[in-house]
């Protein structure tokens, strides 16, 4: 590993192979550091050693990646496999493990590509074995051929739990139903929203698809579910919820949830980047120009990191963000860099027609993002419950920073990242605050696992 | 807005001193730029340490001691102290003569909470060391609180006294209007007879409003902490051929400090880890504790402070204005000194002298050498 | 709780889950293992005890903390299997080494 490259790109999913990809076939140094044993991110996992046949169960959103993860390998982008970064900073030193050594490099230009991470609901029994995201169900089924074995409820909100359930139904899984927790509410806010989303009406097209084929394979769908609740003492043995006003109540031993994505933020907020709060995306995000600079010369974010816009939009979001980190180089010209831009930026452009409807349609109800079960855990980690963190707040600690010092919440091994939107919300909720007030956690590295011996060893060109 | 005293700085020494005076019928207004206990007060390393102190600091610091033992009668809240004691671990010869001869000088000041211990005790009190280490200096009666919890805790019963909070306020301008003092705030006017500047890394802006600059330097000493662990150490461990201060918290997290400065950015009030200079912390661990290697390090941080050219603290009356007075650059070891300084001030306020000796941290001790802003 | 869908065709490794010896794919994560071995949960939490198992298997909820060849606080679903090795679930801080 070298200490020095023109340009660093940080994950390998769609985002950060367009933009690797872009960069090297200008000639330029690229290095590529990502966690996972092969390219793709975790939307087109496995998309190299994947059976054939289950490629297909996936659907053809999936096989799209095939393309962009050749293209990738056969450029001359370095790539680092199994890396971990574990830090980034204002000066672009990169944090990173590799087969247990530590080391630090540096970039001149810095491209986040962190993708999403599905949106953490905390709800009561969320933390059950058994209870787990709908994105891990569809992990296991991609990278490894595991499906739950019997009778399977899928629970939540959003394209990917109808994805997943139309998924498991082509792979011949029982589903044992579907519960949407859409807000009926939802239909009229989205209203207003569908002409513009017909304009990618593909998209539109392919979620009825999913609806009737599990419609006429008998697949039990309730919408407008509320009250949500895993039950078990060691683990998952129901799930109970309110539909039409009567409490049910289904046997299960593993229950899948989904409630959206959202950016995964960690190394760009470590990095001191801005962060602003995306009130229709209901996320924390990265407050970027349109080639997704941040607020810090020469980091940028490319790819659902930097705003939820879906696997297509972020390969484009990866090309923009590689254009002009070519263009800060030196290595483009100004008119270059705009010319090369122009057909990415329109099919981004095309590409956001549906988000605004989606984000209307999917949004989540306010009772489940404020957490209203004062017993249910937000912090998984350190357990805290949601009545201590208002507790906090009724105590005058009005912002996520003071509610994390007093109650540890979001001090534990996940670094906040399945409490910090929840902390948000109640905070928000019970001061009265606005959420852009109310801040998020400030980010402590290393945001990824390093010991105390890997620190010690660390290895890096100034301490030679 | 009027009172008969004006803190500027919501940290613990602001409230201590709020409290304090709260405590004797004074009405106080403390104002903070952010929020209670932002930076130094509520991210230090917590030590609650007589061992090792600089002479000006050990009389003031045992009695802070004494203090922290009864914490919960000044603030209602044990505040999570632990008094397992301090050790200072010595590797070698060399090391362990330097130890005795810092034993023996504060005996000769008339003090007795320090004593040398030899590799039978010490290996006693800390199994979990490194076989190598030979002795250490100890202070039996020294451990450690938590700082954001004690700072919430002295915020509290102030206010419960009557002290006036105001956070998201900071001091534009000072001036002495007769017998009033008038700060000026994007909130408004704040006047009261009395101005105490406990403004931690800020504070040498307050003191050059009244005309009396002082050489402070921010500083951000880093910090890491640990995944929880089964229990293994009970003291406070520090080493004297390392810059390491060393904890195990009662939820099982190591604490592991050691003055190794982070890069600062004073304005953006950013701290940012150097990573180099922190890997030197975990060696010291990795030297003393081997058998941590494969512990992770769940967070790092770097809290702001004010460090003086002396290490020691300003502590006492203005030279140049009258009733003004300072509390600040406590170079990183103030948390244990909060209580008895609050005293201190409340009583030179009120009663125009202390009960403890402060000349040495006289604000004019630096004129001599130069000044700088 | 869940089950492979093709038979595992491809080189397996040989690994011990809680001691007992399990025969796993190649390739597989030591969270997908764990999962289909069936073990009802992989730690318990050092703060109440409460049993937890794999939750995101993508590396950002570290609820899947295991004790992998000896070593504690390891993500299984970050770690892909490999011959010989020794996974073992977490209880509570897990144990220090000496």
């Amino acid at each position: 590993m070298k200490q020095h490259y023109q340009l660093a790109v940080i994950g390998a999913g769609p985002a950060g192979l367009a933009a690797a990809t872009v960069a090297a076939e200008q000639g330029i140094e690229v290095a590529v550091f990502d966690g996972q044993v092969a390219p793709g991110g975790q939307i087109y996992r496995a998309m190299e050693s994947i059976p054939q046949h289950r490629g297909s169960q996936l659907g053809d959103e999936y096989q799209r990646g095939r393309e962009l993860v050749s293209a990738f390998r056969a450029s001359s982008a370095k790539y680092f496999p199994e890396t971990q970064v574990w830090s980034l900073n204002g000066r672009r030193e990169i944090g990173l493990l590799l087969q247990g050594q530590a080391h630090t490099v540096t970039a001149d230009q810095v491209v986040i590509c962190s993708g999403a991470i599905e949106r953490p609901v905390p709800f009561p029994g969320w933390t059950l074995p058994g209870v787990m995201n709908a994105g891990a169900g569809q992990i296991l089924f991609k990278a490894h051929g595991i499906v739950p074995d019997d009778g399977v409820v899928l629970a939540g909100s959003g394209p990917l739990l109808l994805l997943l359930a139309w998924q498991y139904l082509h792979a011949g899984v029982s589903v044992k139903a579907l519960l949407d927790v859409t807000p009926m509410i939802n239909h009229l806010y989205a209203l207003p929203r569908l002409p513009r989303a017909l304009l990618a009406g593909h998209y539109l097209t392919k979620g009825m698809q999913y609806k009737r084929d599990l419609k006429r394979a008998g697949i039990s769908t309730l919408h407008n579910v509320r009250s949500l609740r895993a039950q078990g003492k060691d683990a998952l043995q129901s799930v109970s919820f309110l539909h039409r006003g009567r409490e049910q109540n289904l046997e299960t031993a593993v229950l899948l949830v989904h409630f959206g994505v959202i950016p995964h933020t960690q190394l760009g907020r470590v990095a001191g980047c801005r962060h602003v709060w995306d009130e229709s995306q209901l996320c924390w995000r990265p407050q970027l120009d349109e080639w997704g600079r941040t607020s810090v010369a020469g980091i940028l974010v490319a790819g659902d990191g930097g705003g939820i816009g879906g696997a297509r939009s972020a390969e484009h979001a990866g090309r923009l963000a590689a254009l002009q980190a070519l263009y800060a180089l030196g290595t483009l010209d100004r008119a270059t860099r705009q010319r090369l831009a122009r057909n990415d930026r329109k099919w981004m452009r095309e590409e956001s027609h549906i988000r605004p409807f989606l984000e209307a349609f999917f949004r989540i109800a306010d009772d489940m993002l404020q957490v209203a079960d004062d017993d249910t855990l937000v912090c998984r980690c350190e357990e805290v419950s949601a009545g201590q963190i208002r507790a906090a707040v009724a105590d005058g600690h009005r912002d996520s920073n003071q509610v994390k010092f007093l109650t540890r919440c979001g001090m534990g091994p996940c670094q906040g990242r399945q409490c910090a939107e929840a902390v948000s919300h109640i905070v928000a909720d019970a001061s009265g605050k606005a959420l852009q007030d109310i801040g998020h956690y400030r980010q402590r590295p290393p945001v990824n696992p390093l010991t105390l011996g890997q620190l010690a060893g660390l290895h890096s060109e100034k301490t030679e | 807005m009027k009172a008969d005293v004006l803190i500027v700085g919501g940290g613990l020494m602001g409230f201590s001193t709020a409290l304090h005076l709260a405590m004797r019928d004074t009405r106080c207004i403390v104002l903070d730029k952010g929020s209670p206990g932002r930076h130094a007060s509520g991210v230090n390393a917590g030590g609650l340490r007589q061992l090792n102190r600089h002479p000006a600091e050990i009389p003031l610091s045992v009695v802070a001691a004494d203090m922290w033992r009864h914490i919960r009668e000044l603030v209602d809240s044990d505040c999570d102290t632990r008094f397992p004691g301090q050790v200072r671990v010595a590797e070698n010869e060399a090391e362990l003569g330097r130890l005795e001869k810092r034993a023996a000088l504060t005996r000769s000041l008339g003090y007795q909470h320090e004593e040398i211990i030899g590799p039978d005790e010490l290996y006693a009190l800390v199994p979990a060391l490194a076989p190598h280490c030979i002795g250490a200096l100890i202070c039996r009666s020294d451990g450690y609180g938590r700082p954001f919890h004690a700072l919430d805790a002295f915020r509290r019963k102030a206010r419960s006294l009557g002290v006036y909070y105001q956070a998201d306020t900071r001091v534009d301008a000072v001036r002495q209007d007769g017998d009033e003092w008038r700060l000026s705030t994007l909130q408004g006017e704040f006047r009261a007879p009395v101005l105490v500047n406990c403004a931690g890394a800020w504070a040498n802006h307050i003191a050059a409003m009244l005309g009396e600059p002082v050489p402070l330097k921010p500083g951000a000493p880093m910090m890491m902490v640990t995944e929880r662990l089964p229990h293994f150490i009970d003291p406070v461990l520090g080493a004297a051929g390392h810059k390491l201060s060393f904890k195990q918290m009662q939820n099982g997290t190591l604490l592991i400090g050691g003055a190794h400065m982070a890069e600062l950015d004073l304005l953006q009030e950013r701290t940012e880890i150097n990573w180099q200079k922190l890997a030197l912390s975990a060696r010291s661990v990795m030297t003393l504790f081997p058998q941590l290697k494969d512990v992770r390090i769940v967070r790092t941080w770097a809290g702001l402070e004010a460090f003086m050219p002396d290490n020691i603290p300003v502590i006492g009356a203005s030279v140049t204005a009258s009733s003004a007075y300072h509390a600040f650059g406590f170079s990183a070891h103030g948390f244990q000194l909060s209580p008895v300084v609050g005293r201190i001030l409340s009583q030179l306020i009120l009663d125009g002298t202390s009960e403890l000796p402060i000349d040495p941290f006289r604000i004019d001790r630096f004129a001599s050498s130069g000044r700088c802003a | 709780m869940f089950k492979r869908l093709d038979n595992p065709a491809q080189n397996s490794v040989n690994v011990t889950i809680n001691g007992q010896p399990v025969q796993v794919p190649e390739g597989e994560t030591v969270a997908a293992a764990v999962l289909v071995h069936g073990l009802p949960y992989t730690r318990t939490t050092p703060v109440s005890g409460a049993p937890r198992a794999p939750f995101c298997l993508m590396g950002v909820c570290f609820e899947c903390l295991m004790v992998i060849d000896g070593i504690a606080n390891q993500r299984a679903c970050m770690v892909q299997v490999r011959e010989g090795m020794r996974i073992e679930c977490q209880q509570g801080v897990g144990e220090l080494l000496s």
